[in-house]
């Protein structure tokens, strides 16, 4: 029993580790900005879940705990890893991106990267409008 | 045969940090030095965890909580200082 949970407390941190490395090492092979993006907020995001998963192992099999505060890291960087990852773009697409190359929004306001916010008299009065 | 798996994450996660500073350090977009910024947090998020199990408390699971807040809040702090030229508009 004591060899399963120390093999798989291990495989989780050799997979996290290798996914971990993986990531990182993405950002400096690819060669654009925007396929540099993937490699980090993929990659390394599910290294992270690994080690929390192993850490989630070890307490409970091997000390005899279980605690929520695993779950809660967890729940946070998914959630906000692809967040993130679309500000990042947006910096990008501001900095490089002409207009004329993105496609229509199919709207009546432009991107927002480009455009101001519409304000919230013209929201009231398009609601009057319609 | 946890030690060992623990020293190669370990190894895993420093190399990345250390890959991640060549990112910053050469750019060449400012694109790229805030996704550096951003993989540095979540490398040292996952390498506080790994030394949680290390040394078998659970202490550090709370300043991996706050690291990875005010990463998420300094990434986004940044963009928008990029994007908009003010962060609080």
């Amino acid at each position: 029993m004591e060899l399963v949970t120390e093999i798989l407390v291990s495989f989780f941190l050799i997979l996290a580790g290798l996914f971990g490395l993986v990531g990182s090492f993405g950002l400096i092979k690819l060669k654009d900005t925007m396929q540099r993006l993937h490699a980090p907020t993929k990659a390394t995001t599910l290294g992270v879940g690994g080690v929390l998963i192993a850490s989630i192992l070890y307490f409970l099999l091997v000390e005899g705990g279980f605690s929520f505060h695993e779950l809660l890291i967890t729940l946070f960087l998914f959630l906000t890893a692809p967040i993130s990852a679309n500000f990042i773009a947006k910096t990008y697409i501001q900095a490089r991106v002409s207009e004329d190359d993105v496609p229509a929004t199919g709207t009546d306001f432009g991107w927002s990267v480009y455009d101001d916010p519409p304000l919230i008299e013209d929201e009231r009065e398009r609601g009057q409008d319609a | 045969m946890i030690t060992y798996a623990l020293f190669f994450a370990f190894a895993c996660f420093g190399l990345g940090l250390l890959f991640n500073l060549w990112r910053i350090a050469t750019g060449p977009e400012s694109a790229d030095r805030i996704l550096a910024l951003d993989t540095m947090v979540i490398n040292i998020i996952s390498l506080l965890i790994l030394y949680g199990i290390w040394q078998g408390t659970a202490v550090y699971y709370e300043a991996s909580m706050l690291v990875a807040m005010v990463g998420f809040v300094s990434t986004v702090a940044y963009c928008r200082f990029v994007l908009r030229g003010d962060i609080i508009e």
